[in-house]
């Protein structure tokens, strides 16, 4: 799976508190929650962003709450992927869990600036920064999540499969 | 041999033994839910193929977020909770004012020792101090897990944390907590559990456990876990009834570290914004003036911190640049705090006293932080915005410091308030 994108580039710790703030936990309608993105951590993210945007953290990105609602706002407004050095745990199973990959990478945050084209083989492992050549490899996912992604997340996946 | 995550995941798994970094399928003793996750959840379950909850007997739903709620959105979703409560034969239903749900869940009786608790919340770690498995997910985990009673968890390595030494006057839990933070750092347990060992752990009550439990996700921890003990199967024995599965580490159990933290000489501490490491001790913090401060949630809501609060504010008036909000963790808090007199003694020092819930907790509800305000809380993070206003401070500290800094306006050891 090659998806191509533009980075949004942020740094450590990167709270669902940040991503969408917890007086919106009461909406239940993913375009609601899209609107409040970043809302006041990065106000340019929603008024720029593209479909197929790529974000970009350092480490622990998503700490924090277990609300779906951040991944979700990503999501809603086209994200394709999230790249970090690592992730807080409940944020990374709600990402693959809706199916947006989350993909560790090490050394991603030093090699690409805001902007950039990235060409990302999900599945193979490799991110290639088009805009300076740079390639970077990453442990590809293991193969339950990929089918868990393919499916379109685990709720789809779940409906197909008796075994669980 | 195995830590406690490893021996209570083998029998959930139905295997003989488990080592951390398997993969298994657990079966889920409880599922916790509450009024801002459990409407995704629902969806989920049912995109997932499933109409029924699988055993409406271990799903436990409390209404503990925006409650009462504070608009229209949130009335709304309370009402397609509640729906769904009836419509799937729940009992265990918490509507607004039955308290926070990590304080709810064990006072009700509802978690024991070895038990897998899953929640929809990522504080549902505190249950480790009653030695069960307790993780937070997000809500189509929780679909998942009201659709078919399992999940699929990665057995956690653990890093041991022995606490030793003497606690100083005016030193409590959340100073443990703090200073454990501060050494382990936000991520550093990601992935991870913690497990809770030494003498200043097993002198503590079953209320400071749960603090020390429910703050293992603030260093990204999967759960957090205490041994079990007479102390432990008294607590349970008002609540619920035995036999208590014993729930200790193996003594040649493989950790991935050890912190040993010795709390001789230790002052209160200071989570600073906007990190919860960002860990100081009270004296070093040169007279922070503060606008609120809010003594509640499921970290240190309970009575214990009540009664903290209470020695420092009873018979004194709350300076007034400061306004105080205090929301015991529970209705049956609130009800032994209002029988002690504790209440009474807030309200007549000028505090504000609100119905259990997550209040300022979280940002969502009431006791908001305007633009350039700074506020100190007992609860469990300061991120920036978390409690209102970006443009807002928020400082993380016991019931004691909290109660203190009300009094003289700026972030005050309690002896010096007194």
């Amino acid at each position: 799976m090659k998806l191509t994108g533009h980075v949004w580039k942020y740094g450590d710790d990167i709270n669902t508190d940040y991503i969408i703030p917890g007086r919106y936990m009461e909406l239940t309608d993913p375009a609601e929650m899209a609107e409040k993105v970043f809302e006041e951590h990065d106000p340019a993210f929603r008024e720029g962003v593209k479909p197929g945007d790529i974000v970009v953290g350092r480490t622990n990105f998503g700490c924090g709450s277990s609300r779906e609602h951040a991944p979700i706002a990503l999501t809603g407004n086209g994200v394709s992927m999230v790249l970090a050095e690592s992730f807080a745990r409940i944020f990374y199973r709600n990402a693959i869990n809706i199916g947006l990959p989350a993909l560790e990478c090490p050394g991603i945050h030093d090699a690409v600036e805001k902007g950039d084209k990235l060409e990302v083989d999900v599945t193979g492992g490799v991110v290639k920064n088009l805009a300076n050549g740079k390639e970077l490899k990453f442990k590809p996912l293991p193969e339950f999540m990929v089918e868990v992604l393919n499916a379109g997340g685990l709720a789809p996946y779940l409906n197909k499969t008796e075994e669980w | 041999m195995s830590t406690i995550s490893e021996l209570i995941l083998a029998r959930a798994s139905g295997q003989e033994s488990t080592n951390a970094g398997d993969f298994i399928k657990a079966e889920v003793d409880v599922a916790l839910n509450h009024d801002v996750t459990s409407v995704l959840a629902f969806e989920a379950m049912r995109e997932m193929g499933a109409d029924r909850v699988w055993d409406p007997d271990k799903v436990i739903m409390i209404l503990d977020h925006v409650a009462p709620p504070s608009s229209v959105n949130a009335a709304r979703v309370h009402n397609v909770i509640r729906n769904f409560i009836r419509e799937q034969d729940m009992k265990n239903f918490f509507d607004v004012n039955s308290g926070v749900c990590h304080q709810v869940l064990p006072e009700h009786g509802f978690v024991k020792p070895g038990m897998v608790v899953i929640g929809a919340d990522s504080h549902t770690c505190t249950h480790g101090a009653f030695g069960a498995f307790a993780t937070g997910v997000g809500s189509t985990d929780m679909g998942a897990v009201l659709a078919r009673g399992k999940t699929w968890l990665k057995v956690p390595e653990t890093i041991k944390v022995n606490v030793n030494g003497k606690m100083g006057n005016h030193v409590h839990p959340k100073d443990v907590i703090l200073a454990i933070a501060k050494e382990i750092g936000v991520s550093g347990a990601t992935y991870m559990s913690l497990e809770y060992h030494g003498d200043v752990v097993r002198n503590m009550t079953i209320a400071g456990r749960m603090t020390l439990c429910n703050m293992a996700i603030e260093m990204g921890g999967k759960a957090g876990l205490c041994e079990t003990d007479d102390k432990l199967y008294k607590w349970l024995d008002q609540r619920t009834s035995g036999p208590y599965e014993e729930v200790m580490a193996d003594e040649d159990a493989t950790y991935k570290s050890v912190l040993n933290l010795d709390m001789t000489g230790k002052e209160p501490q200071i989570a600073c914004p906007h990190n919860v490491d960002n860990v100081r001790p009270v004296s070093e913090l040169n007279k922070v003036k503060i606008n609120q401060a809010f003594i509640g949630s499921c970290t240190n809501g309970r009575l214990e911190d009540m009664k903290q609060a209470h020695e420092v504010l009873k018979g004194k008036t709350i300076h007034p640049d400061v306004r105080v909000l205090i929301v015991p963790a529970s209705r049956a808090i609130m009800k032994q705090a209002i029988t002690e007199g504790i209440i009474t003694d807030f309200i007549d020092a000028g505090a504000t006293v609100s119905n259990p819930s997550c209040a300022a907790c979280f940002g969502g509800h009431i006791g908001l932080l305007g633009p350039g305000e700074k506020g100190i809380a007992t609860s469990n993070r300061n991120f920036r915005g978390r409690q209102g206003s970006p443009d807002a401070e928020v400082y993380l500290s016991s019931a004691a410091v909290a109660a203190a800094s009300a009094l003289t306006g700026y972030i005050t050891h309690p002896e010096a308030a007194q």
